[in-house]
């Protein structure tokens, strides 16, 4: 069932005024991105015609070796960004470190925002703490002290959940972490970037293969790559100018 | 012990097969869904809703532990049932024991022969394997479980407890019952939970799930007698059905997010967290809601109880204990067949139809072999076999 609302979702994607730029193998899960809620910094950084944006994460926001630094996510963000808002600065940065939970990141969250003087907060999280089997309440309590810490720092933030890793799916519990993620993101009223659906979705789609065992890069980047380029869409959907649209039911 | 205990509560003498069949059908849905990225799962009623086969499991457990050792404590007294009780308890610690040894050879097997440098992150979760001498121990200390692991040892813990509060439940059912509420209360309080290794708390707080067990047992010693002509009201049914409408539009947003746009924010920050750890009330107000349906729709006598069509499912009902570790084992393999071999759409039907197949084999299997030891050993008046009777936990 779930494939079968893949499909329809992903035909209605094509069907619907997809962006063009983006290619269609990422695009498939375009309408999983949730656009209800506004970036209202964000779009007064735009229309300043400079944006500068904060990438903190832990290691699923990187790639392994000298590569990921142009490669990973947070990079691709900034070209697909630069595409979108000709004219516009777009600067992104990325305070990443594998191995971190919600609450270690919550630590440097003020000095990296004040750093990058960032417009917006893009917050991975959640695999750490699922792996450490962290405490949901503590978990709760850091993301909504993260997000208390980029709004009192004039940044907009959005909420990344963890990736979709078919493998160790029966080891890691992610279930509860996921939902508490978007709970606190539906009750604070920000956008939860929804990494594990798309995910998902590329996985029984067949886009990419998330199964196979391998040491090589191109399938980990161009993971990257649609990432890089959803997040840019939903940015772009959010924020830009003239204001939010209202969202679409389709 | 010369004066005999007065008896304040009944043990009804006959078996409700609805348990049975409600259970077994909570055993086929726990193992679809613990098989992770399973299309199959979506039939499963966590998706529609806010409680899932766990809290029907719990709570019909509860009823049937108190339906078996309730008769026993009151024909053998509190020493011999709590013995076997008690040595109910040991079967399911040796049981999980047996279902960490899978899940180790699983884990230790995906860690030599998985790399992939999207998932370096997720590969975080193989360190223990580096101190196995920590990590096995605190197993057996029932502080560090895997995935899906967690209800077994909130079951240790329920049955471990239940001496006394059987005790206190055949004295006086109602106060036992407060008791219980009592305690969950206390929990929200103070916030009690047990400890778990690496760190955080169990998945399954057994101070908040008991209040889930010690209502079924109420219900099983003439509580639900008592609640029969409540459950009868339209007003009651209505209030449920509501609940249910409700609780269902909630969870459809779960599945299409741009639906939230229609859920005032007030809801969202009343209804969040809808805390699965600690039983949130939703939670148990989605499971009542569900029983009183249930019990208003399908009535004891139904004499559809008795058709065939059922058969499959009371059958896992009565041997829970034996399906439901099948059923952990059983989503351990199917997993690995999506990971090793295929994980196409009509491989994930196949494999869960396969393994609901497996366990209703299994557990007639089972109950052959219990029909064919009674017969065995002779004439002898048999005794309540806590199994056959579904007194499993």
């Amino acid at each position: 069932m779930r494939a079968l609302i893949g499909v329809l979702l992903g035909v209605l994607a094509w069907c619907g005024p997809a962006l063009a730029e983006t290619p269609a193998d990422c695009r498939v899960a375009e309408n999983q991105i949730e656009t209800s809620f506004s970036l209202p910094r964000v779009t007064k950084a735009l229309a300043a015609k400079h944006l500068d944006i904060l990438v903190m994460g832990a290691g699923s926001s990187m790639l392994p070796g000298e590569r990921s630094a142009s490669h990973a996510y947070p990079a691709r963000l900034q070209s697909a960004l630069a595409e979108k808002f000709p004219g516009v600065a777009v600067k992104v940065t990325a305070d990443v470190k594998a191995g971190r939970t919600a609450a270690e990141m919550v630590r440097v969250l003020k000095p990296a925002l004040m750093a990058s003087k960032a417009a917006l907060l893009i917050w991975q999280t959640g695999t750490v703490d699922a792996v450490r089997s962290v405490e949901l309440d503590q978990f709760n309590a850091s993301l909504e002290k993260g997000i208390a810490i980029a709004q009192t720092s004039g940044a907009d933030a959005i909420l990344m959940n963890m990736q979709y890793s078919p493998r160790t799916e029966s080891m890691i519990a992610l279930g509860l972490y996921n939902e508490n993620m978007r709970w606190v993101a539906l009750q604070h009223e920000f956008p939860l970037f929804d990494r594990f659906r798309i995910m998902k979705l590329w996985s029984d789609l067949g886009t990419f293969d998330l199964y196979s065992a391998t040491k090589k890069l191109d399938t980990a980047e161009r993971v990257h790559d649609c990432i890089g380029r959803l997040l840019a869409d939903l940015i772009f959907e959010t924020a830009k100018p003239g204001g939010k649209q209202p969202p679409e039911i389709r | 012990m010369n004066e005999k205990p007065r008896i304040a509560t009944t043990v009804p003498a006959e078996r409700d097969l609805r348990l049975d069949l409600f259970r077994g059908i909570a055993l086929w849905l726990i193992f679809l869904d613990h098989i992770p990225s399973n299309l199959v799962s979506w039939i499963t009623i966590r998706n529609y809703g806010f409680s899932d086969a766990t809290e029907i499991f719990v709570f019909i457990s509860g009823f049937t532990a108190a339906f078996v050792y309730g008769k026993s404590m009151q024909e053998r007294g509190f020493v011999v049932s709590s013995a076997r009780i008690l040595k109910r308890a040991w079967q399911i610690y040796i049981a999980h024991i047996f279902l960490f040894a899978i899940y180790l050879a699983e884990i230790a097997y995906v860690a030599q022969s998985f790399d992939n440098p999207l998932y370096g992150e997720e590969m975080g979760i193989l360190d223990f394997l580096r101190q196995p001498d920590v990590t096995i121990l605190q197993a057996l200390l029932l502080k560090f479980k895997p995935v899906n692991m967690d209800v077994l040892p909130l079951y240790i813990i329920l049955l471990a407890w239940f001496p006394p509060m059987l005790w206190l439940l055949l004295r006086n059912a109602s106060l036992a019952l407060v008791a219980s509420a009592g305690l969950y209360a206390a929990m929200w309080w103070f916030g009690w939970n047990f400890p778990s290794y690496p760190s955080g708390y169990w998945v399954f707080n057994p101070y908040a799930w008991q209040l889930l067990f010690v209502f079924g047992a109420w219900c099983a010693l003439g509580g639900a007698q008592r609640l029969g002509r409540w459950l009868n009201s339209p007003i009651i049914v209505g209030i449920a059905i509501a609940y249910l409408v409700f609780c269902f539009s909630i969870a459809l947003t779960w599945h299409i997010p741009r639906l939230g746009v229609f859920v005032p924010k007030l809801v969202n920050e009343i209804i969040y967290p809808i805390d699965k750890v600690n039983l949130d009330v939703l939670r148990i107000a989605h499971f009542l809601a569900l029983a009183v349906i249930t019990v208003r729709f399908v009535s004891r006598d139904w004499p559809g109880l008795k058709s065939q069509i059922f058969t499959p499912a009371i059958i896992c009902g009565q041997h829970s204990l034996e399906t439901f570790c099948l059923g952990v084992f059983l989503s351990f393999a199917a997993h690995f067949v999506f990971t090793e071999v295929s994980n196409s759409v009509l491989t994930q039907f196949l494999v869960s139809a396969l393994g609901i197949v497996i366990m209703v084999a299994t557990a007639a299997l089972l109950a052959w072999y219990k029909s064919i030891e009674r017969k065995g050993s002779g004439p002898r008046p048999p005794a309540i076999q806590a199994d056959l009777a579904g007194g499993e936990a």
